[in-house]
């Protein structure tokens, strides 16, 4: 039983099912039996539906336990670690045998996620032990110049993996190009789109490979600082960077010198973002570092030209700068290798919303939107007809089911009218309201709108105003045309992504699911029945046993009726708040 | 309307027993950095729990910034807080994922619960309302964050069950 290991993904998903627990526990087990297996700790490996996740390694192969609780860990001590029987029916992935979560590992390519949920974050060592600051060493090694590395960034075709989508390799060329006796370069970490989450995934399970891919980006544009710009929410993901710096300045990978170059200088520092949706925009990150109000300002300069304190910047995204060590040790050939004529690589995904599998997955671009949401998220729970997909965040739009066969690329994400974005995919389902989800957007975008450009601060207010009565049964006959010259007006007349994009989600909706908009309008009624207050209560006088319960508990004292007789709802006092819906036990109570 | 942020521009009244020695240390490893205001601000929030108003003084006489500056600043950025808050603050997800998964639940039960509305503080001081616009934690969507500890896949009562466990503790 020696040369056990056992690992518990220990990531802020992990943690929030419970893992920690499950960690204790291990330990106290091992402890208690004086155990020699060795206990480690690593981070999101992406299979989040799934989480608390132990892998055990023994001398036959690699064995991942999902959905671990207390029970199973004293069922997968004793049969597993004490008497090598493998716990079959908790496998959910094994090298050994075919498993039902197979699937979902076959269809994936892992570049950025490389090292997520196979290595101990905090360990510098394990990230070296599988090519860690190989890449890094290669160049300074084979002594390439500064146009070597930044032609194998652009041969390899890497677009920004933030969401503009701008080709990497040409942004280091302008940076590089910018003679100054300062420069600087940053890691975009202020993750703001809802539904995003993969470079929180990334910092908090790998941390190294975005220091290393920053380090690559300093030698090509002679840059001599680094800044990561992190949200303050993620603050596991700042304690990992913290950790990940703190063992690079010890290897002498990060300060004078570097790698043992003369004149190699580079550090890195984490500035911890306030909270600002704008801020992921380039200019506005630069003022809020600069300890200024978020806002953003008129490009040219761009700022590989003019950045931070007026120096050439460049900055790039989590993801992006995780691609970057893989392309130079892999080659350009090899990363082109996969993805379509105008999107090379590989894309990582975050599945949430109305899917059996939500986490976090990486395929190579030209994927179909179906595979990605039936094949490797699992389709939708509790049978349920798949809906549409929102893509791209508050600066995208909502996909419909008949366009699920859309790849994934930029260029085709774009002609549907969503973008590509930073990668999250939200999946709606037959009971989520479209309406309801363009509202949800603009009331994020008009809240974080940094109230520069006039049309983005009142025009996106006025559209929520709009929103807001439509979905409360107050719409009227023009709203929709309103609607779309406002979102017009806002696009051309706003300075930065924000502005110009926060009409997408209204925009998508309103051309794929623009008979929604005219049900809540013409008939007041919400076909989802999201929106409550354009639901009608009835109770079935068939059904109703006349218990009471609806009766005593209604807050407006709409339900009439004597005890063992059927209750009435008294319509023009109900206010809808669904409370005798969800009380009642003999399903007595419809909604329409 | 969920994560339309609180807007908090009003300066809490001034104390005169806030101990503003413990701003030094920050104020002096902060001096003379170039774009110290937001680290100064979050650090300032950190020691008191919000920005009291004797310390925009303190930190503008100090530091040479503007207070003007300082105030632009602190009203931008929905992490900064002008007035006092409870000893927890229960910080409710309201990102795409969650909110599709009716996350909106989760507030009106602890709405009710701790008889506050979102952003409020609750009598007993020890809890603050918030919605947030996402936690990264959409796969367990819906969350809510206490502290630095996660909770997922809620239900309203499983939230408010929640609450009374730390009210529990507290009062040991």
């Amino acid at each position: 039983m020696a040369n056990k290991k056992v690992i518990v993904g220990l990531g802020s998903c992990g943690v929030a099912a419970g893992a920690a627990k499950i960690f204790d526990k291990l330990e106290s087990l091992k402890n208690a039996d004086k155990l020699s297996f060795e206990l480690k700790k690593t981070s999101c490996i992406g299979m989040c539906f799934r989480e608390p996740l132990v892998e055990v390694i023994d001398e036959t192969g690699n064995f991942l336990y999902g959905n671990v609780d207390e029970s199973k860990v004293i069922d997968i001590v004793e049969r597993h670690i004490k008497n090598n029987e493998p716990v079959k029916e908790f496998v959910v992935h094994s090298n050994m045998f075919a498993c039902a979560d197979d699937y979902f590992f076959q269809t994936q390519v892992k570049i950025a996620l490389r090292n997520c949920g196979l290595i101990d974050p905090e360990s510098i060592e394990e990230y070296e032990s599988r090519e860690g600051y190989n890449a890094i060493k290669k160049i300074l090694n084979e002594k390439w110049s500064n146009e070597d590395v930044i032609k194998t960034m652009i041969d390899s075709g890497l677009r920004g993996r933030g969401g503009g989508g701008f080709p990497t390799g040409m942004k280091w060329k302008f940076a590089f190009n910018n003679k100054a006796d300062q420069k600087y370069i940053i890691c975009n970490a202020d993750e703001g789109d809802p539904g995003a989450f993969m470079d929180r995934s990334l910092l908090e399970g790998d941390p190294h490979a975005v220091l290393e891919g920053m380090i690559i980006g300093a030698y090509a544009i002679q840059a001599t600082s680094g800044i990561i710009y992190c949200r303050a929410e993620y603050p596991l993901a700042i304690k990992r960077l913290n950790i990940a710096l703190e063992l690079a300045r010890k290897k002498g990978y990060l300060g004078k010198s570097i790698f043992g170059v003369d004149g190699f200088d580079f550090d890195i520092y984490i500035k911890e973002g306030a909270g600002a949706f704008v801020c992921g925009e380039e200019t506005a990150l630069i003022a809020s570092v600069e300890g200024k109000r978020g806002m953003p300002r008129i490009r040219p300069p761009f700022p590989a030209a003019s950045g931070l304190w007026k120096k050439p910047t460049n900055i790039n995204n989590v993801e992006t700068f995780a691609n970057v060590p893989w392309i130079i040790l892999n080659g350009a050939a090899a990363y082109t290798k996969y993805g379509t004529g105008k999107s090379k690589g590989t894309k990582v995904f975050a599945l949430a919303g109305k899917i059996r599998n939500s986490g976090l997955v990486e395929v190579p671009m030209g994927i179909t939107i179906r595979d990605v949401i039936i094949k490797l998220g699992g389709g939708i729970p509790n049978d349920k007809k798949f809906k549409a997909v929102q893509l791209g965040g508050p600066s995208g739009g909502c996909i419909p089911e008949y366009l699920a066969d859309t790849i994934v690329d930029y260029d085709s994400v774009t002609a549907t009218g969503a973008i590509m974005g930073s990668g999250g995919m939200v999946v709606m389902d037959e009971t989520t309201c479209m309406v309801d989800i363009a509202r949800f957007f603009l009331n994020f975008t008009q809240a974080e709108s940094c109230g520069k450009c006039t049309f983005c601060r009142i025009g996106t207010k006025r559209m929520l105003e709009i929103l807001t009565r439509i979905t409360e049964g107050k719409g009227q006959e023009g709203d929709i045309e309103k609607l779309e010259e406002l979102a017009y007006q806002i696009k051309d007349n706003s300075l930065c992504g924000l502005g110009q994009t926060a009409p997408n989600p209204v925009l998508t909706t309103l051309k794929y699911f623009r008979n929604e908009y005219e049900a809540h309008i013409r008939d007041k009624k919400c076909p989802a029945k999201a929106c409550k207050q354009l639901l009608t209560y009835t109770i079935d006088p068939e059904k109703c046993t006349g218990c009471t319960v609806c009766a005593r508990k209604c807050p407006a004292g709409a339900i009439d009726g004597e005890k063992k007789l059927p209750h009435l709802i008294r319509q023009e006092a109900c206010i809808k708040c669904g409370d005798c819906y969800s009380r009642c036990k003999f399903e007595a109570i419809g909604v329409f | 309307m969920r994560i339309a942020r609180v807007f908090q521009d009003k300066i809490a009244e001034f104390h005169s027993d806030t101990d503003l020695t413990l701003l030094e240390p920050v104020l002096e490893k902060y001096q003379n950095v170039k774009g110290n205001l937001i680290p100064i601000l979050q650090h300032t929030q950190d020691i008191f729990g919000y920005i009291p108003r004797e310390a925009f003084i303190k930190i503008s006489e100090t530091t040479g910034l503007k207070l003007s500056d300082l105030y632009g600043v602190a009203t931008f950025y929905a992490q900064f807080r002008l007035q006092p808050v409870g000893k927890h603050i229960i910080k409710v997800c309201h990102g795409t994922a969650c909110h599709v998964q009716n996350s909106n639940k989760i507030t009106d039960s602890l709405e009710d619960a701790l008889n506050v509305k979102d952003g409020e503080t609750s009598g007993d001081g020890l809890f603050t309302l918030e919605s947030v616009a996402c936690l990264g934690c959409c796969s367990l969507a819906p969350v809510m964050m206490i502290g630095v500890e996660t909770f997922g896949k809620l239900t309203g009562n499983e939230a408010v069950r929640i609450i009374k466990e730390i009210k529990i503790k507290e009062s040991i």
